[in-house]
């Protein structure tokens, strides 16, 4: 589906790409995300692993920033806790539109093992932040994170820009 | 030269406003959740105060409401980095409370499976205060081995990071065909990349400038806060539980206890901590080599494992050493298939407590090197 698909010649040496320009923002935008890394807990752990030497995360296109101004989407990687949630509330509104969450394994997801008794953790990082892609597991391996990472690059690779009735309509 | 020491007499004339500043929850260099609020004198630290909290995950309410059996994987999320070296405590204990005495094979598994983890946490301890210290190489080397470690744990257990393997009496599976020789090939390709990274980073001269000499702990202070682990060890102080107070079958084994040595910098700063993480590698290696030429082929590991637990009334203290440190569980058993109470002794939070007492007076760039080579893990502080 990507530009270089429609590149047909049909004018000789014309070197004519011819495509939308949605299409044009939506492949750069998909293809370098850089991503604010809100490691929490164990997921962190696995997702410094996936970062690393055997996985290699940023061919992707992915750099990680410290600063949520830098950031097009948000990692949270854990446990979210009562104390931490409106940490996450304030560094999510600091970022800039547009702007995507990936919700990273069960605890963040939806409470994890901690969903039933646990007091003071926070039932689903969507209760307070709207989640584009959620990756199960506990914690998940770092072949899940790369499927995770697809599925918001197809998203984005999809949304309409311009057209503002199709916009809100996918957005719903 | 004159000038300078003009220079330098109305710089310390000069009295700066002190400035408090907030590290954390979320920044790349605390090593999980850690808030700390810092008072600093133009970039000289006056004052520490951590705050703790942000991972309060209510361990001791999920041990009211479970079965003993239930409670492990939960311990796997104290200390997350060796979850291994924590469930063997908890399960130790619950032997000593119903009087199991384990199989000579169960226990050679459980000392190959601790020690591997143990060089598994040490490679991201000593990869990330390198990291801490502007140093990525050997961050991408230690992951890479720490990924061929983690292939043998989710073999044996299934899992990746968190095992739930340990069982009480027992293990949960046995080991599978190939074993022996996985562990030996780690052991060597460990050797291997530590001998790399002595020459890259621990004696390279920019790490040595910026790690030695920084955060002294002095082993009176080390004593006195009860610190434990290589944080005591890089003091001086010869302190292993796996030696002091021999648990399961570690006064079979021939190795020694890695202790700060002063080689380089002082007793007790960040570079000697660090260097005894580097060393317990290297006996660690020592320790599965002899596990492995002792191991017994012969043996179910299930063969004990209780259907049910229920232990008698009573309570229980047992500790081993972590890789952090000394882990204990404090079990009260009301005799029933639930524990009443069951209390954790991390050493994270105890070795973190010490952190406001070294680092005053250090720059502001050095708190982050003296957090790192304190090797916490916010999982264990606030449980």
């Amino acid at each position: 589906m990507g530009l270089l698909d429609r590149l047909d010649d049909p004018y000789e040496g014309g070197g004519i790409i011819l495509g939308k320009v949605e299409d044009l923002l939506n492949w750069g935008r998909s293809k370098s995300d850089w991503y604010l890394h809100f490691g929490l807990a164990c997921c962190a752990i696995e997702f410094m692993a996936m970062n690393a030497s055997h996985f290699d995360f940023m061919r992707f296109g992915t750099i990680p920033r410290t600063s949520p101004r830098q950031a097009d989407f948000i990692m949270v990687t854990g446990t979210v806790t009562f104390k931490m949630a409106d940490r996450i509330k304030i560094l999510y509104e600091q970022m800039a539109e547009p702007k995507y969450v990936i919700s990273v394994g069960s605890c963040s997801n939806c409470g994890g093992p901690y969903w039933e008794h646990g007091y003071h953790v926070l039932k689903g990082v969507d209760r307070i932040i709207p989640v584009d892609v959620y990756i199960p597991g506990c914690p998940p391996r770092p072949e899940a994170f790369e499927e995770g990472m697809m599925l918001l690059q197809k998203k984005i690779s999809h949304q309409a820009i311009f057209n503002k009735r199709k916009r809100l309509e996918s957005e719903v | 030269m004159s000038d300078i020491k003009r220079l330098d007499l109305e710089y310390s004339q000069l009295e700066s406003d002190r400035m408090r500043i907030n590290v954390g929850p979320q920044h790349p260099s605390t090593h999980g959740v850690l808030r700390l609020e810092v008072e600093v004198d133009g970039e000289i630290v006056t004052e520490v105060v951590p705050h703790l909290g942000y991972l309060h995950r209510c361990f001791e309410k999920h041990c009211e409401k479970m079965t003993y059996l239930q409670v492990i994987p939960y311990i796997d999320r104290l200390d997350y980095i060796s979850a291994m070296n924590n469930e063997w405590p908890y399960v130790m204990a619950l032997e000593k409370l119903m009087d199991i005495k384990v199989t000579d094979k169960v226990e050679y598994i459980r000392v190959i499976m601790a020690e591997l983890n143990r060089i598994a946490n040490h490679q991201i301890a000593v990869a990330t205060f390198g990291l801490d210290a502007g140093a990525f190489t050997p961050f991408l080397f230690f992951f890479r081995d720490r990924e061929y470690i983690i292939w043998i744990l989710e073999k044996m257990s299934g899992a990746r990071l968190l095992y739930n393997y340990f069982r009480v009496g027992g293990l949960a599976a046995d080991v599978y065909p190939g074993f022996k020789e996985d562990c030996l090939n780690i052991v060597k390709q460990v050797r291997k990349t530590n001998a790399e990274v002595m020459d890259l980073l621990i004696y390279n001269k920019i790490f040595i400038q910026r790690s030695a000499n920084v955060g002294i702990l002095t082993p009176e202070v080390a004593i006195n806060f009860a610190c434990s682990g290589p944080v005591l060890r890089g003091s001086g102080v010869k302190f292993d539980l796996r030696k002091d107070e021999p648990y399961s079958i570690y006064d079979r084994f021939d190795f020694d206890i890695p202790v700060g040595t002063g080689e380089v910098g002082v007793v007790g700063d960040c570079w000697n901590r660090n260097m005894v993480r580097v060393n317990e590698m290297e006996q660690s290696c020592r320790i599965i080599e002899q596990a492995i030429a002792q191991m017994p082929d012969e043996g179910d590991v299930k063969a004990l494992v209780p259907k049910r637990i229920k232990p008698p009334k009573g309570e229980v203290y047992m500790r081993a050493e972590n890789p952090k440190g000394e882990l204990g569980f404090y079990i009260v058993s009301n005799g029933t298939d639930k524990p009443e109470r069951i209390k954790a002794r991390g050493a994270s939070f105890v070795n973190l407590s010490v952190i406001p007492e070294i680092s005053k007076g250090y720059m502001f760039a050095d708190l982050i090197l003296i957090l790192g080579s304190i090797d916490i893990v916010l999982g264990e502080v606030d449980r």
